[in-house]
C-alpha cells in the first residue's frame, strides 16, 4: 500500500497579476520505505508541493486536489489540530538552511526535547536522554555537551544534523528532505547524504529529496520526479531516467550538466528561461525552449501519461530505442 | 604559451583575532604561502572548502587587500601597496565577478548606469562614449542594448549575472576573478553563463582565477587547478591530471564526495571524517593529518613542504606512495 498518494494536487497564490498557479495538477504516490528524487529548476514548485502535504502553505495560498492521504488518514479532510499531530511526528521535514531554520533564542537541546515534548511526553529526564541518543545517532560528536550548544555555536554541518535529529525524533514514516545539503560544503554534503541513507534504511522510513543537484538524485534515489513550471514531466527510476530520458527538458538538462560537458569546450544549453506568471506559453509550457517543438506543442497541452515503468508529459516523447538507433547511423 | 600576467609568490594574508582586551591577540592565517601564474586565455580554479581561504585569496588579487607577505607581479610590475598611485591604475587591470547576482547590483541603478560607472571613475571618456561602450558591451554579454535603461529586478538570475560578467569587463582588464559566478544559477542556465565565460575569454585574452567548490564546473573549464585546505595549497598543477590522478589524499577525498550522474564515473568513496578544524587553532604538523584517510605518524609532527610529484605540487609526506 502507498504510503502516501497525492492526486491532481494544485497550489495557488493570488498576486497583483492574477492567480499564480505554483504548482499544477501533480499526482505521486510513495511507497513505504521508498527514496524519491524531485529535481527541478528554481520555481519549479518541488519545494511547494511538498509543503502542501505537510500543510505548511499558509494563507493566501490555495491548496486543491483530488485525493491527498497518508496511510489510511484524508489529509484534505482533516481538522488542522489532527492534522498537526501528524506533520512533525509521522512526516517530518529537513529544511535547506539549516542556520537559518533553527531557532538562534534557544539551545539545540531545547529545540529537540520541544519535538518530543509535543508529541512523545514522557519526563524531561526521558527527553534529554532520548535527545542525547539522537544527537548520538545523527554523529554528533560529544553529544551530552552539546545539547546546551547555540545554533550560532555550531557549523553549518552540525546544524544540519541537528535538524535531522529533529526530524526523526518521533520515528517518522516520511521524512522530507528540502535540499538539505545545497547550503553545505562537499565533503559535509557526502556525510549528510550517507546519514540520511543510513537513517532510512535502518528505519525502512520513506524518504523524499528535494533537490536541483540531478548529481545529488542520481547516487541516492530510486525514483525520480522530474518537475517543470509547476508540473511533473516525467518519473522514471533513477537508473532509467539518467541512462534514457523520455521527455525533452530531462534530456536537455542532462546535457547541459558540465560533468558531460567535459573535454568539450561548449556546453549544449537550454536556451531562455523557465516561464513566469505573465509569460506561460499555450500548450506545452516547454515549447518555446524544446528543440523538437512541433506545431501541436505550440497549441495543445500534453497530458501526463503513465506508462509500465516510466511516466511522462510530452506529446512526442523521446523513444530510447530510436535514439539509439539513430545514433548508430 | 604566452608570458603570465599576474604572478604570485607565496602570497600570505594573517589576520590578528582579538579575544577580548587582556588576552593576547591570536594570529589567523587566512592565506599561507600560495604561489601561481595566472596566463592570458588561460583559466585556474581554485577549489576548497568553505574557510579555506578562497575568498582571501580574491581580495588580494583584486588589490582590496594588501598580503601580509610575498609579492605579485602584475602586468610586469611589481605591486606595491603603499604606493596608492599605482594601486589605483592597476586595479582596472583586475576584475571581479561575484557569486550572488542578486547582491552584487544595486537595485536604485539602471544598467546603463551600472555599466558606466567603472568608466566614470577610471577613465575620462565623455557620456555619449560612455553609453556607445556600455551598449556594446551588453550585446557581447547576450543582452539587448534597448535595456541599457531597466533596473537589475527587472532579468532574471542569469541575466543578472550577465550584467555582472558585462560590468567587469568594462575596464577591459586582462585579468577576471570569478568568485563562485554561476553557483547560484540553475544548471540550464549555468551552462548558458560558463560558455558565455569561455567566449568572452577567447576574445578578450583573459586571464580567469576561477574559484568554486563545485567540482564538476571546474572540469569543464579550468585549464590548471590549486587545490587549498586551511589557507595551503595541498595540490597544484593541469586540470586533466589532478582529476584523473589525484596525489594528495585531500584532493581524493573531495572527488570522491562530489556526487556524479554518470555511474560508472563514481570513484572509491573515501568518506571523510570530521570538519575543517578551526584555522585559528590548525592542528600540529599537517593541517588535514586528524581527517586523512592514510595518517602516519610523521604527519602529526611535521608540517609537509610543497614539493614537486609527476609534474604537480603536492604537500604531503606520503604523495605518490598512497
Amino acid at each position: 500500500m502507498n504510503l502516501i498518494d497525492i492526486q491532481n494536487l494544485s497550489v495557488e497564490f493570488p498576486t497583483a497579476g492574477g492567480m499564480l498557479r505554483a504548482v499544477d495538477g501533480v499526482s505521486l504516490q510513495i511507497g513505504e520505505g521508498e527514496v524519491v528524487g524531485v529535481v527541478g529548476e528554481s520555481g519549479s514548485g518541488k519545494s511547494v508541493s511538498m509543503l502542501a502535504l505537510m500543510g505548511l502553505v499558509a494563507y493566501p495560498g490555495q491548496v486543491s486536489a483530488d485525493k491527498l492521504t497518508f496511510g489510511d488518514v484524508d489529509m484534505l479532510s482533516l481538522p488542522s489540530s489532527e492534522r498537526r499531530k501528524i506533520t512533525g511526528k509521522d512526516i517530518a521535514m529537513v529544511f535547506q538552511e539549516p542556520t537559518t531554520s533553527l531557532n538562534p533564542c534557544f539551545t539545540v537541546g531545547f529545540q529537540i526535547m520541544e519535538t518530543l515534548k509535543v508529541h512523545e511526553g514522557g519526563t524531561r529526564k526521558e527527553r534529554r536522554e532520548r535527545a542525547i541518543e539522537l544527537l548520538d545517532q545523527v554523529g554528533i560528536p560529544a553529544p551530552a555537551t552539546r545539547l546546551s550548544a547555540f545554533p550560532h555555536q555550531l557549523s553549518g554541518g552540525m546544524n544540519q544534523r541537528v535538524m535531522i535529529a529533529m526530524a526523526i525524533a518521533c520515528k517518522p514514516k516520511l521524512l522530507i528532505a528540502d535540499e538539505p545539503t545545497t547550503a553545505l560544503d562537499v565533503t559535509i554534503q557526502k556525510q549528510i547524504l550517507d546519514l540520511l541513507l543510513r537513517l532510512q534504511d535502518e528505519r525502512g522510513m520513506a524518504l523524499v529529496l528535494i533537490t536541483h543537484d540531478m548529481a545529488v538524485v542520481a547516487e541516492t534515489a530510486q525514483r525520480v520526479v522530474v518537475m517543470y513550471a509547476g508540473q511533473m514531466v516525467e518519473v522514471q527510476p533513477s537508473d532509467a531516467l539518467f541512462s534514457t530520458p523520455r521527455h525533452p527538458y530531462t534530456s536537455a538538462l542532462l546535457n547541459a550538466l558540465p560533468e558531460r560537458g567535459a573535454g568539450r569546450s561548449r556546453l549544449p544549453t537550454i536556451p531562455g528561461v523557465v516561464p513566469g506568471q505573465s509569460d506561460r506559453p499555450g500548450g506545452c509550457l516547454f515549447n518555446p525552449r524544446c528543440e523538437q517543438a512541433s506545431e501541436v506543442c505550440r497549441t495543445k497541452a500534453p497530458v501526463y501519461t503513465v506508462h509500465e515503468d516510466y511516466a511522462v508529459r510530452c506529446h512526442t516523447p523521446i523513444d530510447p530505442l530510436l535514439q539509439r538507433a539513430g545514433g548508430e547511423t | 604559451m604566452s608570458a603570465p600576467v599576474l604572478e604570485a609568490h607565496n602570497l600570505t594574508r594573517h589576520y590578528e583575532v582579538k579575544d577580548g582586551f587582556l588576552s593576547k591577540p591570536q594570529i589567523l592565517k587566512a592565506v599561507d604561502g600560495v604561489s601561481f601564474a595566472l596566463v592570458p586565455g588561460q583559466t585556474l580554479a581554485v577549489v576548497g572548502e568553505s574557510g579555506c581561504g578562497k575568498s582571501t585569496l580574491a581580495r588580494m588579487l583584486t588589490l582590496i587587500e594588501p598580503p601580509t607577505s610575498g609579492t605579485f607581479n602584475l602586468d610586469g610590475e611589481v605591486m606595491s601597496f603603499e604606493n596608492g598611485g599605482q594601486v589605483k591604475r592597476m586595479r582596472r587591470l583586475v576584475q571581479m565577478i561575484f557569486q550572488d547576482p542578486y547582491g552584487s547590483l544595486n537595485p536604485r541603478k539602471k544598467v546603463g548606469s551600472i555599466l558606466e560607472e567603472p568608466l566614470i571613475i577610471n577613465t575620462d571618456m565623455s557620456g555619449p562614449e560612455r553609453e556607445k561602450a556600455a551598449r556594446a558591451m551588453m550585446t557581447k554579454v547576450g543582452l539587448r542594448p534597448e535595456q541599457y535603461n531597466r533596473y537589475p529586478h527587472m532579468f532574471s538570475g542569469g541575466q543578472r549575472q550577465r550584467i555582472a560578467i558585462a560590468r567587469a569587463l568594462m575596464l577591459r582588464p586582462k585579468v577576471v576573478v570569478a568568485d563562485e559566478p554561476v553557483s547560484a544559477l540553475d544548471v540550464s542556465i549555468q551552462a548558458q553563463v560558463l560558455n558565455l565565460l569561455k567566449d568572452l575569454q577567447d576574445e578578450f585574452d583573459l586571464a580567469y582565477l576561477f574559484v568554486s567548490h563545485d567540482l564538476s564546473v571546474v572540469r569543464h573549464l579550468a585549464d590548471d587547478v590549486l587545490v587549498m585546505y586551511l589557507g595551503r595549497p595541498v595540490e597544484q598543477g593541469p586540470n586533466e591530471a589532478v582529476f584523473s590522478a589525484p596525489l594528495h589524499p585531500y584532493t581524493r577525498a573531495l572527488l570522491a564526495s562530489t556526487p556524479r550522474v554518470n555511474p560508472d564515473e563514481r570513484i572509491e568513496r573515501i568518506a571523510l571524517k570530521g570538519e575543517l578544524p578551526s584555522p585559528l587553532n590548525p592542528p600540529s604538523g599537517c593541517a588535514f593529518h586528524k581527517r586523512c584517510p592514510f595518517v602516519q605518524d610523521r604527519c602529526a609532527k611535521e608540517q609537509p613542504a610543497t614539493r614537486e610529484v609527476q609534474g604537480r605540487l603536492v604537500a604531503c609526506h606520503f604523495a605518490g606512495e598512497v
